[in-house]
């Protein structure tokens, strides 16, 4: 059943993925702006542009150029990019570690303060601590990323420069690295200087993509904590005399956590999107950074290589979540 | 027979939430006004009136899941009108409690064995294998139940469940509140037998909480009649149901309905009752 339902989905992922390629492809184009124009030095002759076109099939009709375009990424091979004149693929996987590994640090970083904040506030609802766990949240939800951003900048780059503010890693440090998972490489190879190198960098980006997230599992986990809480099979473990604290945690959470699962799983690409503008304010080089390079410089091989990254992990996003929702469900693991 | 509650001038008021003003306290209003009865050993006693009467209260009273604010609850001898959970705690193992809704008291994430075994080890009572196949056994359920999920039984099957889990401990007392409102006549008659059949096996005490007159009549020795928080009356089950007293407890056997067969149903025999 589970092969079904997975077969069924990759079908759906692939038309997604083609509805989101001629999307993609038609509206760069149609938008103003003339890459090669911005590749050439001002006074270049008619004839340079004219050539440059013919190189990069820009001369060619639409459809056309969309089945060329088409034909060589069913052979892996997603074009170059126009302005850093190599293979997109390559560009674009080799940014794409960066960004995966600060959003899944923000994500953790947003269960975590969520998660603490509704079993603080469900631990103490109805008294002004709950009051002031809807407060936190509220301010954490009313100011988007980048602004959080800004803020972190503002108190840990300047009034307190204890963190980074700009890149990724150190630039005196060697990294003795085989992959672009710099984070996930230290830890493993016990390089825990270097760890502590990229999480000063990687903290204030995660955690102002992380904060409105954050605020959002805390409502809805404390909403449904509440609920699960007043159930009667609740009232029974508190009876037997375990305290508030572990009734939550032992009976209340794993109940009251599907909700907020789903709503996570949505929450989180919107996170990702988030990484673009983030990953600009502080200069981490990730595939967001790269896709607003991509734009101003009207680079339309590498924006289509993006935009299509990003699909396909908003799609494995939805797809994981899905899973895990029916592992969790009793009602659907067993029905 | 000994009285193991006596209820003395019981009153129970709770903060009217939807009538909190922004700032401040929420005003109190008052749910239990000033009840006086008892509940003998080893019998069981039916509590009815309508909707909104304050029956679940006056129960998760007696359990103590509320604490009074006024009068007085002893237990088997014992005040436990303002005891603190701690002082509670040993005499949990006595006051026991089945509730309506069966989904809402087993936690869909426990197997059936789990739920059963739960209270027996909290209270250092077994809890092994054999022993919760026992209790099921008891409440009329195979032992292969033990590892299923709540979701996988029938409303009946988890209200006994709900039983099993109650009696696992043979406790003085049992809260039963609503425990049939729920269930479709079939089960419901099974598990009122049961009921029935284990109060006098094992010399139960149980208040019977239902709406349901026709219920209480098969099941109680004695009833309570609540209105608006007070009790309108009180007395063994027969008395009260051929010469009751109040116009209120004449209108609530009144409103008993009459099991009517369609006639057609059964051929040409025409059966009333
Ligand atoms: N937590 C609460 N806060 C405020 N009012 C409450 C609360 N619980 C119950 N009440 C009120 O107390 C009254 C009695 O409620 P209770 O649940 O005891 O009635 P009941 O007789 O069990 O009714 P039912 O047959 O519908 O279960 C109702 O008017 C109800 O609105
Ligand atoms: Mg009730």
């Amino acid at each position: 059943m589970l092969l079904k339902t997975l077969l069924a989905r990759l079908a759906s992922m692939v038309i997604t993925l083609f509805g989101v390629a001629v999307v993609v492809f038609v509206i760069i184009r149609v938008a103003p702006g003339d890459p090669i124009a911005m590749m050439l030095p001002p006074g270049a002759s008619d004839a340079d542009v004219e050539r440059l076109r013919a190189l990069y099939g820009l001369d060619r009709s639409m459809p056309e150029q969309f089945l060329i375009w088409l034909g060589g990424v069913l052979q892996g091979d997603f074009g170059t990019s126009i302005s850093l004149r190599q293979p997109v693929a390559g560009l674009v996987l080799g940014r794409l570690p960066a960004t995966l590994e600060l959003s899944a640090l923000a994500l953790v970083i947003a269960l975590v303060l969520g998660g603490f904040l509704a079993i603080f506030g469900a631990r103490h609802r109805a008294t002004p601590l709950e009051a002031g766990v809807d407060l936190t949240n509220g301010a954490a939800l009313s100011v988007p990323d980048f602004l959080w951003g800004l803020v972190l900048i503002l108190l840990f780059g300047v009034l307190w420069p204890v963190l980074e503010i700009s890149g990724r890693v150190s630039p005196r440090l060697d990294l003795p690295f085989a992959t672009q998972f710099y984070l996930v490489e230290s830890i493993l190879r016990l390089r825990f200087d270097l760890t502590a190198d990229l999480l000063s960098h990687m903290i204030m980006p995660a955690l102002a993509l992380a904060l409105p997230l954050a605020a959002i599992i805390a409502q809805l986990l404390k909403q449904s904590l509440k609920e699960v809480l007043n159930l009667d099979y609740v009232t029974l473990a508190r009876v037997r005399g375990y305290s508030e604290l572990r009734v939550i945690l032992r009976e209340g959470l794993r109940n009251a956590a599907l909700p907020t699962l789903t709503l996570v799983g949505v929450q989180f690409t919107f996170l990702i999107g988030g990484t673009v503008i983030v990953e600009r304010l502080f200069s981490y080089e990730g595939l967001g950074n790269m896709a607003i390079d991509a734009v101003i410089n009207r680079d339309l091989p590498l924006i289509q290589g993006i935009v299509l990254l990003f699909a396909v992990i908003f799609i494995l996003v939805n797809l994981a979540v899905d899973l895990t929702y029916s592992l969790l469900n009793p009602r659907l693991r067993h029905g | 027979m000994a009285d193991l509650f006596e209820v003395t001038d019981l009153h129970l008021s709770l903060p009217d939430m939807t009538a909190k003003p922004l700032i401040g306290a929420a005003p109190r209003i008052e749910i239990l006004k000033g009840l006086s009865f008892t509940l003998p050993e080893g019998k069981v006693t039916g509590i009815v009136g309508e909707s909104g009467s304050g029956k679940s209260t006056l129960g998760r009273a007696l359990v103590r899941l509320l604490e009074p604010t006024g009068g007085s609850i002893r237990f088997a001898g014992q005040d436990i009108t303002h005891l603190p959970e701690p002082a509670l705690a040993p005499l949990r193992r006595d006051l026991q409690m089945i509730f309506q809704d069966p989904m809402s008291s087993l936690n869909p994430r426990h197997t059936v064995g789990r739920i059963v075994a739960m209270p027996m080890k909290r209270f250092g009572r077994g809890g092994s294998r054999a022993e919760v196949a026992a209790a099921l056994e008891r409440v009329g359920l195979p032992a292969g139940f033990a590892a299923r999920y709540p979701h996988e039984l029938s409303g009946g099957q988890r209200q006994r469940v709900g039983i099993a889990r109650a009696i696992a401990l043979s406790p003085r007392f049992i809260l039963a509140d609503e425990i049939v409102s729920g269930l479709d006549v079939s089960s419901q008659a099974q598990v009122l037998t049961l009921l029935e059949r284990l109060a006098a096996e094992m010399g139960l005490t149980i208040a019977f909480i239902s709406h349901d007159l026709s219920v209480i009549r098969r099941l109680c020795a004695q009833v309570i009649v609540l209105q608006h928080g007070r009790i309108v009356e009180a007395g063994p089950c027969e008395r009260l149901f051929d010469a009751p007293r109040s116009d209120y407890t004449r209108a609530l056997i009144d409103a008993i309905p009459l099991p009517e067969i369609d006639p057609g149903w059964l051929g040409r025999e025409v059966v009333q009752t």
